[in-house]
This record gives C-alpha cells, sequence and structure tokens, in this order.
C-alpha cells in the first residue's frame, strides 16, 4: 500500500526516458542497465495509444511521442502528476526548438549534446532544476566561438557550388 | 533536403545547391526567430549530412575501445572543440547505454579530458561538467579539477557558473567541501537564478554526507526564499526544509512565515503543501489545514490539485472539509488535459474509499470518463463508480463497460494472438489499478479459472476487496462460471458489497449460458438470505461430501419417495480434497466440517467464551486408555489462537457404577498453563460425556509448542444397581491414571494445499525465510524421512513431493500449511541419502514466530 502522505521532498524526478520506435533506448536518465526490462514494458504499454499518463509498476508515468520518438518521465505514484507534466513538456518544449520542431530519431541523434546538455538544465539528482523551456534553451544554446567560421564555410561551399553549376551550365 | 542523392552530373549538383540553399534559410530563420543559434546544429556538417541519408543513427555501432581511442585526440593543440565534442558526446551516449567503463580506462579518458579545460568554447566546457559528472564515480582521482571548477563557479561567463557549481559539488566531500564552503554560501544567494538554484540543490544533495557543514548554510538559504525567480524560491525553501525537518518549532515557524508572506512560485506551494500536511499528522492546527484550503483557490493547477490531494489524504478528514476539494478535482474531471483527469479521478477514487457519498456528486463527470481514450482514466472512473454508484447505476455503467471492453479486447488481438479470450483486458487496464496482485492473477496461463478461484480466495480478505469487484465484472462479460462464483464469495464475506453483488448476480440470471444461470440463481438464493452459516456453508467452503456418494445418495432418495426432506448429513463426506483425488492423506475438508460441529459444540460452553475461532480440531480421537479397560477415553485436541482445549469424550463401562463431576487432570511438561476444567456431570454405564480441559499456550517462549502431558482421571464414584439403575446417594472420590497425551507442532498447523508451490513460495517472499541442516541418524530410506516429516509437521505435501522417486538418492519435499493466526508457513525440505539422511529444512512464513517453530520443533 503507497504511503497516503507523501513525505516532503524536492527528489521529484525518478527517471526521464527517450526511446525510438523499436522501444529501444535513446538516453536515459539516470542511466541504469538493469533498468532495460522495465523500459520495454513501458514501451509495450503506451506506444500503441497516445494517452500520455499511466501508472506502470507502481510509478506515475506520463509521455509523449512525437514521430518516432517516445519522451517519458517517470515518477512515484504518490508524486503531483502535474509536476511531472511539467517536466515533460519542459524537456519537449526545449528540444523542440533546438531541434527546430523537428523532434525526431535522426535529428536528435545529431544534436545528442543538446539532449545532454538541456537535460542537465531540467533536472539535477531527481530535483526539478527548471521548468521554464525558454530558460533552458537559453543557457544551453550557447554561441561558440567558431561560428562566423562555420558560416563562411557555408557560403563558401555554395559559392564553389555557384561555380560549379555556372560551369557545367556553360558546357 | 534529407537524403539528396549525389550520384554525379550537373542535375544532382543543382539539388546539392538547392540543398544548401535551403538549410542556410532555416538557419536564417532560426536565428532570427529565437535570436541565437545551436552550435551543436553548426556542428553538423551540412556536406557531410547530405551524404549520410536518411534514418541512420551515428551512435548505433559505437566500439567502447575505439571511442576511448579516439579521447586521444583531447591532447592534440591546438584543441579542436568541434570534434572534441563530439568524442565527449560519445563517451557519455556509451554510459548512457549502460557500457561498463572500467576505473582505469576512465581516469585515463578522464585525464585527457581535463586538457580541454584550455579551449573557451563554451558548448565543450559544458560537456566537460557533464563528463565530470558522469565519471564523478567510475574514475579515480575527480578531484583535481577542483580549482578548474572553482574558477568557473566564481568567473565571469554566467553560463559556466550554475553547471560548474553543479559538477563541482558532484566530485566534493566532506572535508574539501569546507574549502569552497564561501564559495557555495556566495553562489547560493548569487543574482544569477541559475546559479543560486544550482547551489540550492547541490546543497541538498550534500546534505546526506555533509549535514553538519550545509546546515550553516540556512541564512543564505533564508534570504534565497524570497527570490522573485520561481526555481530559486522552490530550492530554497526544499533546503531550508530538508535541514529542519527534524525540528519541529522550526518548521512550525517555517510555515507560519511562509504562509502569511505568500509565495510566488507554484511548485513551492506544493512543498508548503506537503509540509503542512505533515505537521497536521503530528499538530492540530487549523491555521495550517486553512493554509492548505486557501490553496484551493490558487491559480496554478498544480497547486490546486496538491492542495486537493493533500486534503483528501487528511487523516480523519470530515466530509465537509472534504467537500472543496472534491468540488475542484470534480472540475478537473473535464480538463482537456490528461494528466490532470488522471490525477482527479485517481484522488475521487481515494475518496471514495473512504467516503463514497462525498464523491456522489460527481457520478456524472466520473460517467463521462468511463469513456476516456485513457485507459487508466477510464478504469479508475468504473473502480470509482462502482463504489459511489446506486444500484440503478451500476446498471447503467454495465452497459458503458461492455463498449469499453470491447476497445481493450481489440486491442489485444494485436497482442496475443493465441488465447481465445482476451484476458488482456485484466492484464493491461485493471493491472494498472491493482498493481501485482492483479498481475500475478491475470497472467496465471490457465487464466479462465485458475485465477478466478484465486481471487475468491484472496480477494474478499484484501484491504480493499471493492478493487476486485471489476476484475469479476469482466469475467463475468466474457461468460465464465468462475466468475460468478468468486462473485458469490466476494458477496458472502463483505456485506458493504453485498447490495452491489446482488444487482449483478441478478444481472446473470438472465445469461445466455447454462451453468452461468444456475450458479448465479443458486448464490443469489443463499446470498438473499444473508446468513453467515450458509454462506460459509455453500459458497465459502463449498461440497464437504464426496461427490459419488452424493450422486448414489441422492439416487436412492429418489427411488424410496418419503416425506423427510433429503438430508445431507446422510452423504458420507470427501475423503480426499476434490482438487487432488490422489492422495490419500487426512484431507482438510473433512476436518472442516467435524470442525464445525466441534466449533458449535465448544461455543455453547460457557467457559470457552471468549476464546476466538477455532483453528484446529485434531483429525483423528487419541485413546487415553486401551481398549477393554472399565473406563474409555478419546482425547480430540482443539488449538485456539492462544488457547488449546482438550475435549476428552469418556465412556464408562462399568455397569454398576456411575461416575459424577469427571474430570481429566493435566500435567504440562513445558510452560502451557492449565486454566480450568469443565467437569462431565454424569458418567452413567454406557452412556459417553465429555469433559473439558483448557489451557493456555506457552507465552514466554512461544517456540515451545510441544508438550507432552500426564493425563489424570478424577471422579467420584456412586455404586449402582446394574438391574434397577439405582444409584447410591453416598459416593468416594477415586482416581484413573491415563495415558500421555501428546501435542506437537502438527496441532498448530492446518494443511492447506498450494496448486502451485512455486508460486506461493515466492507470494511469502524471503522476509523471515530459515534455513537449517538436520541429521536424521536413524531414517534409512527417503520414504521414510519423507512419511515422517509430513506426518510430524501435519503439512500438506505439495507438487507430490510426498512420492520419492525409485533410485534417487536426493529428494525435495514441498509442505505447506497455515500456521495458528492464519499465517501460511511453507517448508521446503531438502534430503540427501548417504548412509544416512540429511535433510535441509527451509522454512518462509508471513511471520516469523511459526518459522521459528517449525524449525525448533524439528531440532
Amino acid at each position: 500500500m503507497e504511503a497516503l502522505i507523501l513525505e516532503p521532498s524536492l527528489y521529484t524526478v525518478k527517471a526521464i526516458l527517450i526511446l525510438d520506435n523499436d522501444g529501444d533506448r535513446l538516453f536515459a536518465y539516470p542511466s541504469i542497465k538493469e533498468q532495460k526490462a522495465f523500459e520495454k514494458n513501458i514501451f509495450n504499454k503506451t506506444h500503441r495509444t497516445d494517452s500520455e499518463i499511466a501508472l506502470l509498476e507502481g510509478l506515475t508515468v506520463v509521455y509523449k511521442s512525437s514521430i518516432d520518438l517516445y519522451f517519458y518521465v517517470i515518477g512515484s505514484s504518490c508524486e503531483n502528476e502535474l509536476m511531472l507534466m511539467a517536466v515533460l513538456n519542459c524537456l519537449f518544449d526545449s528540444l523542440s526548438q533546438m531541434l527546430r520542431k523537428n523532434v525526431e530519431k535522426r535529428a536528435l541523434l545529431e544534436n545528442m549534446e543538446g539532449l545532454f546538455l538541456a537535460v542537465d538544465e531540467i533536472v539535477d539528482g531527481g530535483v526539478i532544476l527548471e521548468s521554464d523551456s525558454q530558460q533552458v534553451v537559453h543557457w544551453v544554446a550557447l554561441r561558440g566561438e567558431d561560428v562566423p567560421l562555420t558560416e563562411q564555410t557555408v557560403s563558401q561551399v555554395l559559392q564553389s557550388a555557384k561555380e560549379q553549376i555556372k560551369w557545367s551550365l556553360l558546357w | 533536403m534529407e537524403g539528396a542523392p549525389l550520384a554525379g552530373g550537373w542535375l544532382d549538383l543543382l539539388a546539392v545547391c538547392r540543398a544548401l540553399v535551403a538549410t542556410q534559410r532555416s538557419w536564417n530563420l532560426t536565428r532570427s526567430g529565437t535570436g541565437t543559434c545551436f552550435p551543436w546544429i553548426r556542428l553538423r556538417d551540412p556536406a557531410c549530412s547530405l551524404t549520410i541519408g536518411g534514418g541512420s543513427n551515428p551512435f548505433q555501432h559505437l566500439e567502447k575501445s575505439a571511442v576511448l581511442q579516439e579521447a586521444r585526440v583531447f591532447n592534440e593543440t591546438p584543441i579542436n572543440p568541434r570534434k572534441c565534442a563530439h568524442i565527449l558526446t560519445k563517451i557519455l551516449y556509451l554510459i548512457n547505454q549502460g557500457e561498463h567503463l572500467g576505473t582505469t580506462e576512465a581516469t585515463e579518458a578522464f585525464f585527457a579530458m581535463t586538457k580541454l579545460f584550455q579551449s573557451n568554447d563554451p558548448t565543450l566546457r559544458r560537456m566537460c561538467y557533464l563528463t565530470i559528472k558522469e565519471m564523478s564515480c567510475i574514475a579515480e582521482d575527480v578531484i583535481i579539477v577542483t580549482s578548474s571548477l572553482t574558477k568557473d563557479m566564481t568567473g565571469k561567463e554566467d553560463s559556466y557558473r550554475g553547471p560548474a557549481v553543479r559538477a563541482l559539488c558532484q566530485i566534493t566531500d566532506s572535508t574539501m567541501l569546507q574549502a569552497i564552503e564561501r564559495y557555495m554560501k556566495q553562489a547560493i544567494v548569487d543574482k544569477v537564478p541559475s546559479v543560486s538554484s544550482s547551489a540550492l540543490v547541490s546543497s541538498l544533495h550534500l546534505l546526506k554526507c555533509s549535514f553538519d557543514v550545509v546546515k550553516r548554510w540556512v541564512n543564505e538559504a533564508q534570504e534565497a526564499v524570497s527570490s522573485d525567480n520561481i526555481m530559486v524560491q522552490y530550492h530554497a525553501l526544499g533546503l531550508l526544509y530538508h535541514v529542519r525537518k527534524n525540528d519541529r518549532l522550526a518548521v512550525s515557524k517555517m510555515i507560519s512565515k511562509f504562509t502569511r508572506h505568500g509565495l510566488k512560485s507554484p511548485f513551492a506551494y506544493c512543498m508548503m503543501i506537503r509540509v503542512a500536511s505533515r505537521q497536521l499528522e503530528e499538530e492540530d492546527g487549523s491555521p495550517l489545514f486553512d493554509f492548505i484550503e486557501s490553496c484551493l483557490r490558487n491559480k496554478h493547477e498544480m497547486v490546486v490539485y496538491e492542495a486537493a490531494s493533500a486534503i483528501v489524504n487528511l487523516p480523519g478528514c470530515s466530509a465537509k472539509e472534504l467537500a472543496p476539494a472534491v468540488s475542484v478535482l470534480q472540475l478537473f474531471c473535464s480538463s482537456p488535459k490528461a494528466a490532470l483527469r488522471y490525477a482527479a479521478v485517481r484522488t475521487l477514487n481515494k475518496v471514495a474509499m473512504k467516503h463514497p457519498s462525498a464523491v456522489t456528486a460527481c457520478n456524472l463527470d466520473l460517467e463521462n470518463l468511463v469513456t476516456d481514450s485513457n485507459r487508466s482514466i477510464a478504469t479508475l472512473a468504473i473502480t470509482t463508480l462502482l463504489k459511489t454508484g446506486s444500484e440503478g447505476s451500476i446498471d447503467r455503467l454495465m452497459k458503458q463497460i461492455s463498449s469499453f471492453m470491447s476497445e481493450i479486447s481489440d486491442e489485444f488481438k494485436v497482442h496475443s494472438p493465441r488465447l481465445p479470450r482476451p484476458p488482456s483486458a485484466l492484464s493491461s487496464p485493471l493491472v494498472l489499478q491493482g498493481g501485482f496482485e492483479y498481475k500475478r492473477t491475470a497472467s496465471s496461463p490457465c487464466w479462465p479459472r485458475a485465477s478466478c478461484t484465486s481471487w475468491a480466495r484472496r480477494g474478499p480478505k484484501t484491504n480493499n476487496p471493492s478493487k476486485y469487484i471489476p476484475l469479476a465484472v469482466n469475467r463475468i462479460c466474457f461468460v465464465n462460471t468462475g466468475a460468478v462464483s468468486a462473485l458469490a464469495k466476494f458477496g458472502a464475506q463483505n456485506e458493504e458489497m453485498l447490495p452491489s453483488i446482488l444487482v449483478l448476480l441478478k444481472r446473470c440470471v438472465m445469461d445466455d449460458d447454462n451453468e452461468v444461470r444456475d450458479r448465479a440463481t443458486f448464490y443469489l438464493s443463499v446470498l438473499e438470505q444473508k446468513q453467515k452459516a450458509l454462506n460459509a456453508g455453500y459458497i465459502l467452503n463449498g461440497l464437504t461430501v464426496s461427490i459419488p456418494g452424493l450422486e448414489r445418495a441422492l439416487q436412492q432418495y429418489t427411488l424410496e419417495p418419503s416425506e423427510k426432506p433429503f438430508d445431507l448429513k446422510s452423504v458420507p463426506l470427501a475423503t480426499t480434497p476434490m482438487a487432488e483425488q490422489r492422495t490419500a492423506k487426512q484431507p482438510e475438508k473433512v476436518a472442516a466440517t467435524r470442525q464445525e460441529i466441534f466449533q458449535e459444540q465448544l461455543a455453547a460452553v460457557p467457559e470457552f467464551q471468549g476464546l476466538g475461532p477455532l483453528f484446529k480440531s485434531s483429525p483423528e480421537p487419541v485413546a487415553l486408555t486401551e481398549s477393554e479397560t472399565e473406563y474409555v477415553i478419546r482425547c480430540t485436541k482443539h488449538t485456539f489462537p492462544e488457547h488449546m482445549v482438550f475435549q476428552f469424550d469418556c465412556t464408562n463401562t462399568l455397569n454398576d457404577q456411575t461416575l459424577e463431576n469427571v474430570t481429566v487432570q493435566l500435567e504440562p511438561t513445558e510452560a502451557y498453563e492449565v486454566l480450568c476444567y469443565v467437569p462431565a456431570r454424569s458418567l452413567p454405564y454406557n452412556q459417553p460425556g465429555t469433559c473439558y480441559t483448557l489451557v493456555a499456550l506457552p507465552k514466554e517462549d512461544p517456540t515451545a509448542v510441544g508438550c507432552t502431558f500426564s493425563c489424570m482421571m478424577k471422579f467420584t464414584v456412586k455404586d449402582c444397581d446394574p438391574t434397577t439403575g439405582e444409584t447410591d446417594d453416598e459416593g468416594y472420590e477415586d482416581e484413573y491414571v491415563l495415558e500421555d497425551l501428546e501435542v506437537t507442532i502438527a496441532d498448530h498447523i492446518q494443511k492447506v494445499m498450494k496448486l502451485n508451490f512455486e508460486a506461493a513460495w515466492d507470494e511469502v517472499g524471503d522476509e523471515f525465510e530459515k534455513e537449517e541442516t538436520f541429521t536424521l541418524s536413524t531414517i534409512k530410506t527417503l520414504e521414510e524421512a519423507v512419511g515422517n516429516i509430513v506426518k510430524f509437521l501435519g503439512m500438506h505435501p505439495c507438487e507430490r513431493s510426498d512420492k520419492v522417486p525409485d533410485n534417487k538418492n536426493t529428494h525435495t519435499l514441498l509442505l505447506a500449511g497455515v500456521f495458528r493466526g492464519g499465517h501460511d508457513i511453507l517448508v521446503r525440505s531438502r534430503l540427501l541419502l548417504l548412509d544416512t539422511v540429511t535433510m535441509q529444512v527451509t522454512a518462509r512464513s508471513s511471520e516469523e514466530l511459526p518459522v521459528d517453530i517449525v524449525l525448533a520443533s524439528v531440532g
């Protein structure tokens, strides 16, 4: 029987998971090897439905899917469901902004650093650190020194492509 | 632009060009949209991404050794930030996938990484912090980065400071903490919220190992509570509470201070509500309750829900106090947000357990949720309605359930096409509600009957039997006779639910299936009598007579019509338990009916009031005299929770004597205490009489249950005339020595059969498991050993383990029983035959005492 009254605590989030559409782990926080069976179970119970909340193995699971990605935030069954939902929304919205609304597996994998850093801004040791996706994006989105360099590279590439086209048209 | 071909020719080049233009454009869009550009998106080399093609996972085939090899790049100068950050990502990805890093390799990679602090690339630096955190418990000497982190934490770059604090606290121990204490205090009150939050949360983590240091920071935390930033306020409040939670007065002050000033953060409010409701458990405080109630009017749903949930969970909350909470939950029921609907109905379900009437007002809202697309919500709505609905609404509900069931079964077809009928209706949504218990019953491979019977056994005894009802209801939806029986058992044991059960059974009377109809009719008429004895005899225990015997007797009865009604007592009792016809052991079910008779007889004796329910009566009376003697005395032992009653059936075979005031005096060898004797007033020639002796079980050493009593019959003899039966008025005292009476552990254990011993074994769990090894020096065969153990413990051999296969020198005997007081006791006995038999006994129970007694008595 679950405790009727939750011990007041800041430790709200037990886990954050991101699985792909085969139920394989793309990201887990905290990463525990033994957790995989639980992940499979969660995936099997949730991936066919678009309902956003369930009670599984005595834990409250809130989830959301996007194309080929499944996002889960897991907490104790006596946790405030809306708090867990706030974490899920914050994570999803942050990623959505960072991936320019293109929240799908490939884009995510190409931007794993962004994911790692975003989660690091959202939770710390199970405590919700930030719930505002704007803030998360703000802290994660740092301008590197070599930005101009890359942009230059792109325009260079573009320039050379143009020239090549011109050249080929001339032929 | 994804996957553009690069096969060659100018058309392809044109495509490349378009793609590049598109890339550029979307960049610009992002940049103007958010004002920032994401470095990792930039990291993606456009030319490269075009060649990758769709769908591949760049991390899929990562080799740990190869990645660690790559980490050597860290030592190169100048540092290539992009490349290095990518390698760190790979390492983190591997760790995240559960890959194990050895200490040496982790340390090596960690030291290489420290070089990267020379670069000022923000992304790379942030990745370094993450790597430090991940490796803090794998690699050695991680503290060498302390000074770098301290520098970043106090530096100018705000984006470094928060994460640096978090990484630093991760690698810090109590001794080092003092060195950075000054910086931590500053960080807690820093004006940058991310720095302050990071410091507060890290302090919270540090409380576990460095409480004494961290508690010196409360003044700073106190200051941070008044921050304008909602997260800082939340973290500061949390830290304060965790530091002070053992000081009731301090917590009390804290609550009154912050409730007076009000808080900004909804998270902080939730925290305060929890603290207040915790405090309410210990002190009576209407200000505390008023605070929680005032939160019902907060503008954040999260806070409103937290407050409602806190009120619902308060022990001893009155209906009036509940009402405002219930009405906000009612509003939430129609929220477009599934999480909020779920939270609301889950909480209402809790209310319904204690105060069903308080939820009645929400019935309409709940019924709308029965068809909710989220099955957890629908299931919770149904279970709540079953608790609160009137008879009429249950009827209406049934219709809605049927639509819901079909939805689930459709889904199940995809899951498991092998089973003819959809047990997933039980395993998927209802499991959510009941958790473990459901799963075990529902996942039983022979689900239709076995699981029904197991609920019927277990269900009514659980704390919340109503949780199980929907299960049985589902079963009826699938036309299952077992379900009807299960339902009847609920009704027989739980008066509260009886009205609902009767409604359900009434529906079954109109079922298409003969057997369902018949059973429903039968149970209905029994239950409507509302007599406990009938319930026990016809629903809970079922028939104890032998089925062929009943058939014969009934046939006989129809052949010879008579005025007398058919007497079930004339039918011979079943001599073996129904489920296992094979064993010729003394069956428990015979004991059950004999026991009922005994129970009645004993209940009529005033001295035996208040002994509690009769747990067991010994299966056969023991003769305490030799046959053909003057007096024939046979003893039946009755075990009660804390007492034993010895019933002595006496027959006087001397035709010239009448015995009066007959008692059997007992001298126990163990700590049993004789409490009273109930004499047989008169024992005329050849007319059996009964006297009783009541003893209390040993209290000081409860394991000493085995005992030998020396017995002496005491009585007054009056001579009488054998022909006329006339008795002298004068008599004389006499006594008569009887055989010793043995009480063994078997008298305290009732046999039960576990069809699936392993499941029962796991169910009991190993909390009170004990194991000991014995040598049975006098026993030469395994059969003999098994026979002795079974007889000695008086438990039921399960899974035919009482049969020893030929030519084996090892065997495992599985025994099941219920110990006095109703605790399951299971014994697994491994036997090894060499010259003598060696036996390893493992006992499990839901209590410690039975295990101790079993092992003590074997030894």
